[in-house]
């Protein structure tokens, strides 16, 4: 039998071919480039092999930086997930009250992020804003322009605010695909009320979770706007993420080689941990 | 341990789905169910199980009153069409989970638990998941998460509909030897007549609700109450015709004639349903007085090694049910012969007056 080649097949892969080079491979290839230049101007540039890399292995700043995104990140996991698993276990099922309620988590999803921080920096405010005003009551000087603590509650404040509902909201969708018949069963089994959860819930859960944590890690591990409304990364640098130092590098100060250094070892950064995550939790169904 | 279901109705949202239904089933009987899709069967057994509570009506457990008692507080186990288990439980663990909750030994819940996992054929698999088993492995595990606590009632709704032919005729007669030996009450629904024809014990009919007819389920194939029963017990649906007897011979439709036979000679004279099953009539004389038809073909359904042959004459349709695969084109003539002494006879309201003799049924 003689191979029989077909090169049209070419033209059908190529739009797919075409469309990733544009969106993901140059890019991402410019910054490769940036990264082992030192650029002048568009003219003048030197081949500085890994001596980027190397600064930016031992910038404490940007290690400062990256603890704090950690911190940061598995702190609002810790939060929002299980927050998100207990809203949609909360939220009912049917009637009226279903799509109410729907209606009134998602609502945090459709504003903004700089309307998110925005509306946290009037509403932190002791003069003008309603928390402010309220913990000022309270006798507890909250004042997240000076203090890194309280800086550092508004924004996780914020964030848990503005994405427990996405959690919810996935959460809801996995438990309405289980159906009735598991209740029915455990009902008959006189299962309890924790062992409907742990046995039937949680279990039926995990693809959603596995999203939820994704999206929600990969998300937070971005965060900018949010922190850069408030206090523009302070007091201090006690809220500058990895991404505003990024921006401060590659903007602020014009450093193109070292900030796209920083890019890739972030970009690498991000993957590795979502690849440890996903990888863990798919383990983790498959022992039980 | 008898339940008796005392008047029981249940009205949702104005709708009734079950009425007035009084039914007693004994100790140690197995019992099924029979009736089409919405005939009310799961509705029933939630009710039996105290998962619903009835609008109407009572249930009694060995005489006392159970009908507001939850179902965690009765002794009753289910097994669904779909094959429920914890998805991340080990089959050994799925069993022994109600057993746990019932805080028995450790020595104790082992021995039942491979006890029960023998019975069914599933002792193999007890360290693994049930999403990795096939399905009728699943749905034995549910059975044997069912039969592993002493239930008081036992309720199986359509459990074997999702499974393979074969895989259902082997489960089902298990089942039935399974339940010889126990003091339980078990409560089986199916659409299949002849599903029910292969369970035995007894079999209740329901229809919209109603419970047509209870009792052994030989009787209650073979004597029919009234003209639904007959359909809702027979696949293909029994074939009625009209007729008309007077003091000589009998009359269909005002074309077929036959003579009077010994069988049909105490009906009085007058109008007449004429009840015939599929099965019954053939495409060869069975007995001398066999009535022939001449018929044209509407359609040869050919179901596996049966076929189901759909006929008519210029006043009425029949159904046959014939064994083996019959190739027939659509309008060709054919003869049929009609067994007169395997007529069922209803007055005209439906009502059962006679059943052909001879045919089991006690």
């Amino acid at each position: 039998m003689t191979k029989v080649e077909n090169n049209k097949a070419w033209w059908l892969v190529l739009p797919v071919f075409l469309i990733v080079a544009f969106s993901a491979i140059i890019p991402l290839m410019t910054v490769v480039n940036y990264s082992v230049q030192d650029i002048f101007d568009p003219y003048t540039r030197y081949f500085v092999g890994t001596e980027w890399f190397k600064q930016v292995m031992t910038d404490s700043r940007l290690h400062d930086a990256l603890l704090r995104q950690f911190l940061f990140s598995f702190t609002i996991l810790l939060i929002e997930i299980p927050l998100g698993i207990a809203v949609a276990l909360m939220m009912p099922t049917k009637g009226r009250g279903a799509s109410l309620s729907l209606i009134l988590v998602a609502i945090p999803l459709l504003i903004p992020w700089n309307v998110v921080g925005t509306i946290w920096q009037i509403f932190g405010r002791a003069d003008i804003g309603l928390f402010g005003a309220m913990m000022a009551k309270l006798g507890i000087n909250y004042n997240y322009a000076s203090e890194p603590l309280h800086a550092w509650l508004t924004v996780v404040l914020m964030d848990v605010w503005h994405w427990t509902p996405l959690v919810a909201l996935l959460c809801y969708s996995g438990l309405r695909a289980i159906p009735e018949v598991y209740y029915q069963a455990a009902r008959i089994d006189k299962a309890s009320r924790w062992a409907v959860f742990r046995y039937i819930q949680l279990p039926k859960l995990t693809n959603v979770l596995i999203i939820g944590v994704l999206l929600r890690f990969m998300d937070s591990f971005m965060i900018y706007t949010e922190p850069f409304v408030l206090t523009g990364g302070g007091p201090g640098t006690s809220t500058t993420f990895l991404s505003q130092s990024l921006v401060q590098q590659a903007i602020g100060q014009f450093d193109l080689g070292p900030a796209a250094a920083f890019s890739l070892v972030y970009f690498l950064i991000i993957l590795l941990v979502c690849w440890v995550f996903y990888t863990t939790i798919m383990h983790m169904q498959k022992d039980k | 341990m008898s339940l008796t279901l005392k008047n029981v109705s249940r009205v949702v949202d104005g709708e009734t789905w079950i009425d007035d239904v009084n039914l007693t089933l004994e100790p140690g009987s197995f019992n099924v169910l029979l009736g089409r899709t919405l005939s009310g069967k799961t509705t029933l057994m939630r009710l039996m199980a105290g998962l619903d509570r009835p609008t109407k009506g009572q249930i009694m457990m060995n005489g006392v009153d159970v009908t507001g008692v939850p179902v965690r507080e009765r002794n009753i186990s289910m097994v669904y069409q779909q094959f429920i288990n914890y998805p991340n439980m080990t089959v050994y663990d799925n069993i022994a989970s109600p057993l746990r909750l019932a805080k028995m030994s450790h020595a104790e819940i082992d021995r039942r638990v491979r006890e029960t996992a023998e019975m069914l054929r599933i002792d193999i698999f007890l360290d693994r998941l049930p999403l990795q088993l096939s399905g009728g492995q699943q749905q034995r595990t549910a059975m044997a998460r069912a039969l592993v606590k002493d239930s008081q009632i036992i309720l199986f709704d359509e459990p074997l509909v999702n499974l393979d032919y074969k895989l259902r005729e082997e489960l089902r007669q298990e089942l039935r030897a399974l339940f010889k030996a126990r003091n339980c009450i078990a409560v089986y629904a199916t659409t299949e007549p002849n599903e029910a024809l292969a369970l035995g014990g007894n079999t209740a009919v329901l229809h919209e609700g109603k419970l047509l007819q209870f009792g052994p389920t030989a009787e209650v194939y073979h004597r029919p109450k009234d003209i639904i029963t007959a359909e809702m017990f027979s696949e293909p649906p029994i074939n009625v015709v009209p007729g008309r007897v007077s003091e000589t011979e009998v009359t269909f439709d005002e074309s077929v004639h036959f003579q009077l036979n010994s069988d049909l000679r105490p009906l009085k004279p007058g109008n007449y349903q004429f009840g015939v099953r599929a099965s019954h009539i053939g495409l060869v004389p069975h007995a001398d007085d066999d009535l022939e038809l001449p018929v044209r073909v509407d359609l040869a359904e050919i179901s596996g090694s049966e076929t189901f042959l759909h006929v008519h004459n210029p006043h009425f349709d029949l159904v046959l049910h014939l064994s083996g695969v019959h190739e027939y084109h659509v309008d060709q003539q054919i003869k049929v012969y009609f067994p007169t002494h395997k007529l069922y006879a209803f007055d005209e309201g439906g009502q059962l007056v006679h059943a052909p003799a001879g045919l089991g049924g006690r």
